[in-house]
């Protein structure tokens, strides 16, 4: 059992996480980092075992300890107190003070329920790039990138480098929306020398838009892919497909703490002023958490972050320009790769949209109410705590499974019942304020 | 503008719901009044053990009568009913002299069970920690799934011709029938079932909300068969402690392990309290420490609707007419459910209960008040 103290904590140890970590530690502070996994790099900036990690990635997360950064890796943040988080590291339980916090808890993968998605040997795009770089072999297999946005072609190049035999990458935004898209990115030099770069890497990878993943086909596992295009459909034999359709900002965390959220798009994100700062003091964000805005926004916002969170707003001047044009990037982002009403619109019937407890869609339309759901149907109820199924149903404009308004149901994240015991939860009689 | 009932019942948690079948069955016109989720309240948090809980005879009468009843839903999947049995286990010789006292309490109420010797004990459940001193199984016992059974018998009875008036409060009892928040009003007898929300409706009748948490777990192969509970449960039940932990795992039949249990009085915060699930995990170690390696995906709480004398109200109320009230049975709502519905609808029929109703009438209380 751990107790530790410091004066800004960060969570969350992706490009957001690390930047707010140095900008903090610059001025003196005394900063803790702390991350599930157990190395730095949250998901864009993964390690590698082949290849490591992007050079930018290295310079600061080997930089953390020259910082003075306490590296808190492999601690899943399960429990918020007042002031005060608990989780489990590789040692036991942590408990985790702060007195300024920042919030760069990232995101993660949209997975929108079609026939054939829970086949085995259909994967996220995100999540087969994650599994490729831990060393799950893809090496020699037949792989088919499909759905949505620049993750595919991020995902399709990590896979090709580690050997993959990637045959086409099939994006649902259709050819007017890509041309609006490379019309405008010359207003970023930098986002257009990353997509020349990343094309070069795909150079020999047919790259198709308005083209649509409707179902997957294999009766143990994926045997074929079937795809939608304006001139119909056919079928694709391949042994994996990689299905990324967005990402979902991790507000889990800031929910438990109070921070309010806005909640006026299809998925909530956290709340914040031009400062950064949530609706509870002392506590700000930064990065994806605030609405999905890529890497370079999510190291300004980080930075900035880190700033305020050490007491020292006058470092954030600079990087309050880059913060608009990063997000103006973001939202034509956004507008360009947005889900076409059909790629909402395919699960059936029968198609179970949660895994966890294996409930279909009909069931789940059977209830307007979103607490009926959960409690009829079990919908998100299982292991994942409605983070994958409520975030897709949301996408398909159905109600999201819900906990009652004011029940906050701990741990956040699956927690082993011994740490839940052990863990050094906040007495009020010490005599804390 | 008012619409005519036979019945109006008021709150469609599972004894709610049971009521509303229960009429339905009889013939009656049936409204059913809740203004939250159905089957939202303390039967979504319960834990969802049919036991027959011995220590009070009127009680246990009560809870052999309606686990029998409970025999007509056990086939419905949506109740997910798996007869795992209990087990209650005996952490001294004095607990394990109780046995044969309580195995003849069963056996008086119709109830079969068995004593477990040390031996015995641990064939039927290995991952028990050692030291224990033998047990007592109630085969007959079960556990099942209440929320999603209560959504499926209003939808039944409304099929057949129940009405349902969802998502709006009963705000006020009238002299023939309810005012609802909207402005509506019901004619009719009415039958309160809001739990521990009786209050807003009858506060005449003394209700407490009596606090519990739970844990349950991520899903894992088999690690122990029956719901395990200590044999001080009932003391710790029946006890009147501000706040008291009591050791009960449920398996569930996913793989899953509810953990409980946890009684506090007076608190009203929805929260989750760290410290009284600390103690609760603890407890269950000190039974089955391979507990600790097991991982929590959620805790809740719930709030038990707790009479002064740990029994229901069923029956009608004094000093109102046509107000009836099943509400009341504290942590044995969902065993009492269907027999408690049966006894008060049979009641309001004329017919003659299966049970004497003088234990639970809510005439008790008024008397013991003047």
């Amino acid at each position: 059992m751990r107790v530790r103290d410091f004066e800004v904590l960060v969570v969350g140890a992706g490009p957001a996480g690390l930047a707010a970590a140095h900008a903090a530690a610059s001025h003196g502070a005394k900063v803790g980092l702390v991350d599930a996994q157990l190395r730095a790099g949250g998901q864009v900036w993964r390690h590698d075992l082949r290849f490591g990690a992007p050079k930018r990635a290295r310079v600061q997360i080997a930089g953390l300890a020259a910082a003075g950064i306490a590296w808190l890796g492999g601690c899943e943040i399960a429990l918020a107190e007042d002031r005060v988080l608990h989780g489990e590291g590789a040692d036991g339980p942590m408990s985790l003070r702060w007195r300024a916090l920042v919030l760069a808890t990232g995101a993660r993968e949209l997975l929108l329920p079609f026939p054939g998605w829970t086949l085995p040997g259909v994967t996220g795009a995100g999540g087969l790039q994650a599994l490729a770089k831990q060393g799950w072999p893809v090496a020699g297999k037949r792989v088919l990138v499909a759905g949505s946005g620049p993750l595919l072609l991020a995902a399709a190049a990590t896979l090709k480098r580690h050997g993959a035999c990637v045959f086409g990458i099939h994006e649902q935004a259709g050819p007017a929306a890509l041309r609006g898209f490379a019309a405008r990115l010359p207003r970023w030099p930098g986002k257009l020398a990353q997509a020349a770069a990343l094309r070069l890497k795909l150079f020999d990878v047919p790259y198709r838009s308005g083209s649509l993943v409707v179902a997957a086909h294999g009766e143990e596992s994926l045997r074929e892919v079937e795809i939608e295009t304006r001139t119909g459909r056919r079928r694709i034999a391949c042994d994996l497909l990689a299905a990324g359709w967005g990402l979902v900002p991790n507000v889990e965390l800031a929910r438990v703490l109070g921070c309010r959220l806005d909640d006026s798009g299809t998925h909530p994100h956290i709340a914040v002023d031009d400062d950064l700062r949530t609706s509870r003091h002392g506590v700000y964000a930064a990065g994806e958490a605030l609405g999905i805005g890529g890497l370079d926004c999510a190291r300004v916002e980080g930075a900035m972050a880190g700033h305020f969170a050490a007491g020292a707003p006058q470092a954030t001047q600079a990087l309050r320009w880059r913060r608009r044009q990063a997000r103006a990037f973001a939202d034509l982002l956004r507008r360009q790769f947005a889900l076409r009403p059909r790629a909402r619109a395919l699960a059936a019937a029968d198609t179970l949209v949660c895994r966890c407890e294996d409930v279909a869609l009909s069931s789940v339309q059977a209830h307007a109410d979103p607490r009926q759901i959960r409690l009829v149907t079990r919908c998100g109820m299982g292991a994942c705590q409605g983070r994958v199924c409520g975030a897709a149903l949301r996408e398909l404009g159905l109600p999201a499974p819900s906990l009652s308004a004011t029940a906050t149901r701990p741990p956040i994240f699956p927690m082993r019942l011994a740490a839940l015991a052990e863990a050094c939860f906040h007495e009020p009689s010490q005599g804390e304020v | 503008m008012t619409t005519r009932h036979d019945l109006i019942v008021i709150g469609a948690g599972l004894v709610g719901a049971a009521c509303v079948e229960a009429a339905a069955a009889a013939g009656l016109r049936v409204a059913v009044v809740e203004s939250g989720t159905i089957g939202g309240g303390a039967t979504s948090a319960a834990m969802g053990h049919l036991v027959a809980m011995d220590g009070d005879a009127a009680e246990l009468a009560l809870c052999a009568y309606s686990r029998s009843l409970w025999e007509r839903w056990a086939d419905r999947p949506e109740a997910e009913f798996h007869r795992c049995g209990s087990l209650w286990i005996a952490s001294s010789e004095e607990e394990r002299a109780r046995i044969p006292a309580r195995r003849a309490e069963l056996a008086a109420a119709g109830v079969d069970a068995e004593a477990v010797d040390p031996h015995g004990l641990y064939a039927l459940e290995p991952s028990l920690a050692a030291g224990f001193h033998g047990g007592l199984r109630v085969p007959g016992d079960a556990v099942v799934y209440p929320p999603r059974l209560a959504w499926h018998l209003i939808a039944d009875a409304c099929r057949d011709g129940a009405e349902l008036f969802a998502g709006v409060r009963a705000e006020q009892l009238t002299d023939d029938g309810v005012h609802l928040a909207d402005g509506r009003a019901l004619r009719g007898p009415v039958l309160v079932a809001t739990g521990a929300a009786l209050p807003e409706l009858l506060p005449e009748l003394p209700m407490r909300a009596r606090k519990g948490q739970l844990v349950v777990t991520d899903r894992h192969a088999p690690m122990v068969r029956h719901q395990l509970i200590e044999m001080g449960y009932a003391d710790a039940a029946h006890g009147s402690d501000a706040a008291s932990v009591s050791f009960n795992v449920q398996p569930r039949p996913n793989g899953q392990l509810l953990i409980g249990s946890s009684r506090e009085y007076d608190a009203t915060d929805a929260a989750v309290s760290s410290s009284l699930l600390q103690r609760m995990l603890r407890r269950a170690f000190d039974f089955v420490p391979a507990l600790r390696e097991r991982r929590a995906i959620r805790a809740w709480s719930g709030f038990r609707p707790a009479t002064p004398d740990g029994l229901p109200y069923l029956g009608a109320v004094p000093g109102r007419r046509g107000v009836w009230v099943a509400a009341g049975h504290e942590g044995l709502g969902i065993t009492a459910a269907p027999g408690s519905a049966r006894l008060v609808v049979d009641a309001f029929l004329g017919l003659r209960p299966a049970l004497d109703l003088a234990p639970y009438r809510p005439d008790r209380v008024l008397r013991a008040a003047a």
